[in-house]
């Protein structure tokens, strides 16, 4: 499904601010794999995920989706296989349209946009329907502003909206952590609906080591621009925060360093 | 007062003229959120290629569609410059206009072409206003149309969605460099369809008659929606039309202004200060009125008043 191979990516290269964000990711994901990603802060989590999204061109590697090499594709034509949501809810959906008009849009995420009208009555009825799932109250609101909505409302539709078209792969960045506890585990019971319902394969960054154990079949642990731990399956299932804790000063040599993921 | 009232009819062609410019820039400023100063020099495009057309004989719809993509190649370079060299939108319409300076003055081969109506047969002047002021609403309408049928469409939404989030819209598979070329090419198509209007109105093109477009489109598109605002109920048609009533206040208040006779050299100066002042209002909305120690105030207040309310209707229940 997703196949990384020696992705490399340097930031600000040959300046005193040069980063190596990615120092050889390798990474090969199975259909209906929903991995999560944990690790400290700059330890390539989000980069990872950008480098797929192709935010850049990465320094060198390949990037497959499908057994599609998508490494030298601009953004834009990568969206027809992912469906992406970010951390900060303002930035998955459009505020100034309307929640029907924005759902219109991811509908037609990787189709050619035509003269054709935005938004067909059929559609309507479908979004609605879809609204109504969330048990927000969105779908009697389908006209409202999407700048009206809460930040938890916000995160439920733009989740909605990267998975209306099934894409090959989900991105999760952080989805949750703008979120307050109880929104926050609601988006994530969310998360873990459509995903199991459509049969996804998802990829969650997330700071919250219990969410990461608790989520998915198979994490993953970064450090310093690479992958330094890979479970899945019963193992996975066995982990508990102390062990992951162990596991990291073992693989790194160091002490976790970020106290908020080990207590959020 | 009838010199004033006279005057009326032609602030109005004028202000239906400039209205139809102003939907140029809110294409631009509203819809893409780019302020396009490319406009200053399309406007100019569009008279020259207009006069110079009419000029040397060839018809009227022949003109205005010469215009119409002139003014869309303006939109188009100002696009390339600044997605695909990267260039911040307000530099490349600044680098745009420069080029039309030069452009203009070789479309016209002067500074400045007479398009008289006595010689010409043309849609609209200032010595016909009844049949111009038709033509002119007919134009609107139509354009406002096509517009919303426009931005209604699949295509048109990507375009919409560009402006409102680009991040949202990539990550939706939409070309945003594209969709931003296509929102630049119409606008400027627009304004230099009113600068070919504008020509014949007032008779002739000059290389000058685009200074401080920008400013008169932004200030109809801030007029109307400060007046008329609560008209639209965010229908897409209603904003255009009040874009084109906010211009045709503007030339009133333009007439009136003259008519008491103010200094016609300040004019430009005033629509300046006129449009910092709106552009302020929602920052300083933002900055001292939303505060938390404002909405505490205000709520301190209606409790007090509520208070007061209460008490009053105690008396008198006592009474």
């Amino acid at each position: 499904m997703l196949e990384l191979k020696d992705v490399r990516k340097t930031f600000n290269p040959g300046t005193i601010n040069a980063k190596k964000a990615l120092q050889g990711v390798d990474l090969h994901l199975n259909a209906g794999d929903f991995v999560t990603i944990i690790g400290g802060n700059g330890a390539g989590k989000s980069t990872v995920m950008n480098a797929i999204a192709g935010l850049w061109p990465i320094d060198s590697g390949t990037i497959k989706i499908n057994g599609k090499d998508v490494a030298g594709l601009p953004e834009h034509k990568r969206a027809k296989y992912l469906g992406r949501v970010f951390q900060d809810p303002m930035m998955g959906t459009a505020a100034t349209m309307e929640i029907q008009e924005n759902l219109a849009i991811a509908a037609r995420r990787g189709n050619h946009r035509t003269l054709r009208w935005g938004i067909s009555s059929k559609e309507k009825k479908m979004f609605r329907e879809m609204l109504a799932v969330l048990g927000l109250g969105l779908e009697d609101r389908m006209t409202a502003k999407v700048g009206l909505l809460s930040g938890g409302q916000r995160q439920a539709l733009t989740l909605l909206m990267a998975t209306l078209k099934e894409p090959k792969l989900l991105l999760l960045d952080e989805h949750t952590a703008a979120l307050d506890p109880k929104t926050a585990a609601k988006v994530l019971e969310l998360t873990d609906n459509i995903i199991s319902e459509k049969k996804l394969t998802a990829m969650m960054v997330t700071h919250n080591m219990r969410d990461a154990i608790a989520h998915g079949n198979r994490l993953i642990m970064m450090h310093e621009g690479r992958i330094i731990f890979d479970v899945s399956g019963e193992e996975k299932k066995a982990l508990t925060v102390d062990a992951l804790l162990e596991k990291f000063s073992q693989s790194s040599g160091q002490e976790f360093s970020n106290d908020r993921a080990l207590l959020s | 007062m009838i010199n004033y009232l006279s005057s009326l009819p032609a602030a109005c062609t004028q202000g239906i003229i400039w209205g139809i410019m102003a939907i140029g820039v809110y294409i631009t400023y509203k819809i893409l959120d780019i302020a396009d100063l490319t406009v200053d020099g399309s406007i100019c495009t569009g008279a020259a290629v207009c006069a110079m057309m009419v000029i040397n004989g060839q018809p009227m719809w022949l003109a205005l569609i010469a215009s119409v993509i002139a003014g869309m190649l303006t939109g188009l370079v100002t696009g390339i410059f600044h997605t695909f060299m990267g260039i911040p939108a307000i530099l490349s319409g600044i680098l745009t206009q420069l080029i039309l300076w030069s452009v203009n003055l070789k479309i016209m081969g002067a500074a400045n072409q007479s398009l008289s109506a006595t010689k010409y047969n043309l849609l609209i002047s200032r010595l016909n206003l009844d049949r111009s002021i038709i033509i002119l609403q007919l134009l609107a309408i139509a354009l406002i149309i096509v517009l919303y049928w426009f931005f209604g469409t699949e295509f048109g939404s990507s375009v919409r969605s560009t402006g409102a989030n680009l991040n949202m819209s990539r990550a939706q598979g939409i070309n945003t460099s594209f969709t931003k070329i296509i929102g630049l090419v119409i606008s400027n198509g627009i304004v230099a369809l009113s600068g070919a209007l504008l020509a014949q109105y007032q008779g002739n093109a000059d290389i000058n008659m685009g200074k401080g477009a920008i400013v008169i489109g932004l200030a109809a598109v801030i007029i109307g929606e400060a007046l008329f605002g609560w008209l639209c109920r965010n229908n897409f048609a209603l904003k255009l039309i009040v874009v084109v009533l906010g211009g045709i206040v503007y030339y009133i208040v333009y007439t009136t202004v003259i008519y008491i006779g103010l200094d016609a050299d300040l004019l430009k100066m005033l629509s300046a200060l006129l449009v910092a002042l709106f552009l302020a209002v929602p920052y300083w909305k933002g900055k001292y009125f939303s505060g938390v120690k404002n909405v505490e105030k205000r709520a301190l207040k209606q409790e007090k008043k509520a208070a007061k309310k209460a008490a009053r209707k105690n008396k008198k229940e006592v009474a």
